[in-house]
């Protein structure tokens, strides 16, 4: 059994170097250009109207829960809040982080640094972890951005339901850029013209933070925190329930999304939170397309991929049993079929990676 | 001074759009603006060498299909991270229908 070593420092990330397995040629669908252009296409009016029902929705539960304060009555609406401050955000990070949700660029800057705030993520930082994240996709010791590691970390998984662990990493994190340094292994994917805008963004964060924590001392409640910071705790769980799905349970060291990638149908309220990125073997072979237009592109190129799963249940009953057998048996994971008209996977490029398919 | 190179017809071009040219050893990206203007830039993106020619045009800006990084390709700049180097471009003539550059 492999021991894997998941630090961007490590013997797995020289070695992902060295094989050409880092920053590889990764496997596309082939789409004639003509409609790939079509697919990627860009139009602010989906996202702006998504982002005013969003922000409003916010604004309104807000307002009730201020409203019904101190009273359990409030609870369902700090809830609602909740989701969409420590949930909805991370999807708007995402998308918006990619620069393909509106076509206007200070559009998409504006929603990336509030949601960058809401989920305690430097923009700066975070921008250049996602772009290695696309790279070198559940590469151990590439990619930083791997929830379910092996074995998978559950207590650590269950925790972040509540945003615990994210949380606390992001605050850490804040303060020791807001100080002038850069974490170690950040310092790997960022590049060193960047790193004085990772310390401004997070030493404006640590005011507005030191405002609303004097706003609470002096008003003698926690009324501004449940509006400013503690939502990323109380919230996040839709995040994570969907987020684990990405790729957990599935191939790592491949280069086909179709080996770790999974797409799941889900309902129109976790798909609005969740800004379609349930369709996650889509999006990362082609990140230029819209979130609006991967409904689409699904169906473009569904003939190629793996059976997708049916719902978020259906999805955690194929991944739980594999994370419990993870725990015991590291290399074991699952690997789909794909329909016969599919091109099928390159087995001789993956055959090392293969080999312990479950 | 190197001579100029046929890359390709004017139509075969789209508006709004890029196609790839490669020439002795090298590869480049032509592009056609919304105002029928053409130009030449290195084809492979600053930040991890990426076919720009995969990528989408939208008004005088190319986006990377890998991390959708961006460049005005008139002057190669670089737009929006993760690209922080700037892209060489290349002089562009039409002459008889056709799209010469000026590379090598
Ligand atoms: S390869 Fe072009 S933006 Fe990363």
């Amino acid at each position: 059994m492999t021991k894997r070593d998941y630090s961007l420092l490590g013997e797995d990330a020289r070695r992902a170097v060295q094989t050409g397995l880092a920053a590889a040629e990764w496997y596309h669908t082939d789409i004639p250009r003509k409609e790939m252009k079509a697919l990627m296409a860009r139009e602010d009016g989906p996202a702006i109207r998504d982002t005013l029902i969003l922000f409003s929705a916010m604004i309104a539960f807000a307002a009730g829960g201020i409203v019904l304060w101190p009273t359990w009555w409030s609870a369902p609406f700090w809830l609602a809040y909740g989701v969409l401050y420590g949930s909805a955000m991370d999807s708007r990070w995402h998308e918006c982080g990619h620069g393909t949700a509106f076509r206007t660029g200070w559009m998409n800057n504006l929603v990336y640094q509030i949601a960058s705030f809401c989920m305690i993520r430097n923009p700066v930082a975070w921008r250049w972890s996602h772009a290695r994240h696309h790279t070198d996709t559940i590469i151990v010791g590439r990619d930083p951005e791997i929830v379910a590691m092996r074995p998978p970390a559950l207590f650590r998984i269950c925790l972040n339901f509540i945003g615990i662990l994210d949380a606390w990493n992001g605050w850490a994190r804040m303060f020791l850029n807001a100080s002038g340094r850069l974490d170690p292994e950040e310092a790997t994917f960022i590049p060193k013209s960047e790193h004085p805008k990772v310390v401004r963004i997070a030493r404006i964060w640590v005011l507005i933070y030191a405002a609303t924590m004097g706003l609470a001392i002096w008003t003698g409640s926690i009324l501004p925190l449940m509006l400013i910071g503690l939502p990323r705790l109380y919230g996040a769980w839709h995040h994570v329930l969907t987020g684990v799905l990405q790729h957990a349970g599935l191939a790592d060291n491949v280069i086909d999304h179709r080996l770790n990638s999974r797409t799941v149908y889900m309902n129109p309220v976790s798909r609005f939170i969740y800004w379609n990125m349930n369709y996650h073997v889509e999006h990362h072979m082609f990140p230029m397309v819209p979130y609006h237009r991967l409904p689409a592109l699904h169906e473009r190129i569904k003939d190629d991929l793996p059976r997708p799963n049916r719902s978020i249940w259906e999805a955690y009953a194929e991944v739980l049993p594999i994370l419990k057998r993870q725990l015991a048996y590291e290399d074991y994971f699952l690997k789909r079929d794909l329909p016969p008209t599919a091109k099928p996977y390159k087995e001789d490029f993956h055959a090392a990676a293969l080999g312990a398919a479950g | 001074m190197s001579n100029w190179i046929d890359a390709c017809g004017t139509e075969e071009i789209e508006q709004e759009d890029v196609i790839r040219f490669d020439h002795g050893g090298r590869t480049y990206a032509v592009y056609r603006s919304p105002d029928d203007e053409y130009f030449c830039t290195d084809g492979l993106c600053t930040h991890e060498q990426v076919h720009l020619a995969e990528g989408l045009v939208m008004d005088y800006v190319i986006e990377c299909p890998k991390h959708n990084g961006q460049f005005d390709y008139r002057t190669g700049e670089a737009k929006r991270a993760p690209v922080c180097v700037n892209l060489a471009t290349y002089p562009v003539k039409v002459e008889g229908g056709r799209v010469l550059v000026q590379v090598g």
